[in-house]
C-alpha cells in the first residue's frame, strides 16, 4: 500500500517535473497545430485529457487479463474507442471546433502521451493511481497547450479567448507570424529553453 | 482542398502543404531521428514505403468494407490496427526476403506505427474524397516532402552539434528555433500556382 505523499506525487509529477510536452517532449503535433487560439487549444486539451484519463482507468482495470504479448494492440483498441467517442460527441455538440481541429481529433489515437502512459504506468498500477497519473499528465498537457494558445492568439490578434484586451498598436499591427507554423516552432523553442534554464537545470 | 489536377495534388502535398512544416503532423520522428544524415535517410525510406502501402490498403478497406457495411465510425480503430499489422508484416517480409533493405530501414519500422504522419495521410485522403490514383499521388508527395524536410534538417542539426550555443538552448530548443526558420522559408510557397494553405 502506498502512502499519501507517494500518491500525490503521481499527480503533481505530470504537471511540472515530468510535463509531457516541455520536459519529455512528446505529443508535439497537436500542441503546435491546435494552439493558434486559446479556445481551440482548450478544446484539444479537454479532448485529449478525456481520452488519457479514461484509457488509463480502463487499462488498469483490465491489466490482469491482458496477456503481455498482445498488450499493445489491446491498448490501441481501448484508446481508439475513446477517440471515436470524442470524435462523434464533438461533431454533434461542437461542430465549429471540430472543423478547426479537423484531422487532429482522430489523430489523438497516435498521441504518444496516451500510449506511453498506458504502457509505462496504467499497465502496472491500480485504478486510483492510474486515474491520478492520467489527471496529472493531462493537466500538464492542457496547461502548456492553453498557455501557447493564449500567447499566440494575443500576439496575432490582440485578443484572448476572443476578448479584445490588447493595446491599440497590437491590434493594428498584429504579429501575424505567430499564427503560422514558424511562430509555433519559435514559441515552443523559447518555452523549452526557459524550462531548461529555470526548472530542469541539467538538460540532456 | 478542391483541386483535382494530379500534378497540383503532388506539388501541394510535397511543398506547399508540407506535412511536417505546414501541417504539423509527424513531428515526433522529425525531432527524434533528424540528428544525423544516415538515420534521416533510413527513416524517410521507411516512411515512403509504409505510407504508400498503408494509403493503398486503407483506401480499399474504407471504400469496399466500411462504406458498404455503413460502419464508418470504426474508421479510426480500423486504420490504426491495419497500419500496425501492416508494419509488422512488412518487417517480417523484409527480414526474410530483402536482407539489405531490412538492415537499412529495419529499426525504423516499429517506430512507424505510432508515427502520426501515416495515420494522418490515410485519414486526409478519405476527408478529401480522393480516388485511388489521386490518393497514391497524395501519399507519394507527402512522403517525399517528409523525406526532403527531414534530410535537409538533419544536415542543419549536424552543423548545430558543433556550434557554440548558450547552454539552455542546446538540444531541442535550438532545433525548434531552426525548424521555425526552415518553416518560414516554406511559408513563402503559400499561393504558389494558386495553392493555398
Amino acid at each position: 500500500m502506498k502512502n499519501r505523499v507517494n500518491r500525490l506525487k503521481y499527480f503533481t509529477d505530470g504537471i511540472l517535473k515530468e510535463n509531457p510536452i516541455l520536459v519529455i517532449m512528446i505529443g508535439l503535433c497537436p500542441t503546435l497545430a491546435t494552439s493558434t487560439t486559446a479556445k481551440d487549444a482548450l478544446g484539444m486539451g479537454i479532448a485529449a485529457s478525456f481520452v488519457l484519463i479514461a484509457s488509463n482507468i480502463v487499462i488498469s482495470l483490465i491489466r490482469k487479463f491482458v496477456p503481455n504479448s498482445v498488450r499493445i494492440p489491446i491498448f490501441i483498441i481501448v484508446i481508439s474507442t475513446f477517440v471515436t467517442i470524442v470524435d462523434y460527441v464533438m461533431q454533434a455538440y461542437a461542430p465549429a471546433l471540430y472543423r478547426v481541429l479537423g484531422v487532429f481529433v482522430p489523430l489523438i489515437v497516435v498521441n504518444c502521451i496516451i500510449l506511453g502512459r498506458a504502457e509505462a504506468f496504467a499497465y502496472h498500477h491500480g485504478v486510483f493511481d492510474s486515474f491520478l497519473d492520467g489527471l496529472g499528465k493531462s493537466l500538464g498537457f492542457t496547461l502548456v497547450i492553453v498557455c501557447m494558445g493564449i500567447i499566440r492568439e494575443y500576439l496575432s490578434t490582440a485578443k484572448i479567448f476572443g476578448f479584445n484586451i490588447g493595446p491599440k498598436f497590437l491590434s493594428t499591427n498584429p504579429v501575424l507570424f505567430m499564427l503560422f507554423p514558424p511562430g509555433g516552432f519559435l514559441l515552443i523553442g523559447i518555452l523549452k529553453a526557459l524550462v531548461n534554464k529555470f526548472i530542469n537545470k541539467t538538460p540532456e | 482542398m478542391s483541386i483535382s489536377n494530379p500534378g497540383l495534388i503532388f506539388l501541394s502535398a510535397f511543398i506547399v502543404n508540407n506535412i511536417l512544416l505546414m501541417r504539423y503532423i509527424g513531428l515526433c520522428p522529425f525531432f527524434g531521428v533528424s540528428t544525423s544524415l544516415t538515420t534521416a535517410f533510413g527513416m524517410s525510406a521507411a516512411v515512403l514505403f509504409v505510407m504508400l502501402l498503408a494509403t493503398w490498403v486503407t483506401w480499399i478497406i474504407h471504400r469496399f468494407i466500411l462504406l458498404p457495411l455503413d460502419i464508418v465510425f470504426l474508421r479510426t480503430a480500423t486504420f490504426i490496427l491495419v497500419i500496425a499489422a501492416l508494419v509488422q508484416f512488412v518487417e517480417m517480409f523484409l527480414k526474410k526476403n530483402f536482407k539489405t533493405l531490412y538492415t537499412a530501414m529495419g529499426i525504423y519500422l516499429p517506430l512507424i506505427t505510432t508515427n502520426c504522419a501515416i495515420l494522418g495521410v490515410t485519414l486526409l485522403v478519405i476527408n478529401y474524397n480522393f480516388d485511388l490514383a489521386r490518393a497514391i499521388i497524395f501519399a507519394l508527395g507527402t512522403a517525399l516532402g517528409f523525406g526532403l524536410v527531414i534530410i535537409l534538417f538533419s544536415a542543419i542539426r549536424e552543423r548545430l552539434e558543433f556550434a557554440p550555443i548558450v547552454r539552455s538552448l542546446k538540444g531541442y530548443p535550438i532545433a525548434f528555433i531552426s525548424a521555425s526558420l526552415v518553416a518560414l522559408a516554406f511559408l513563402g510557397f503559400i499561393g504558389f500556382l494558386g495553392l493555398s494553405l
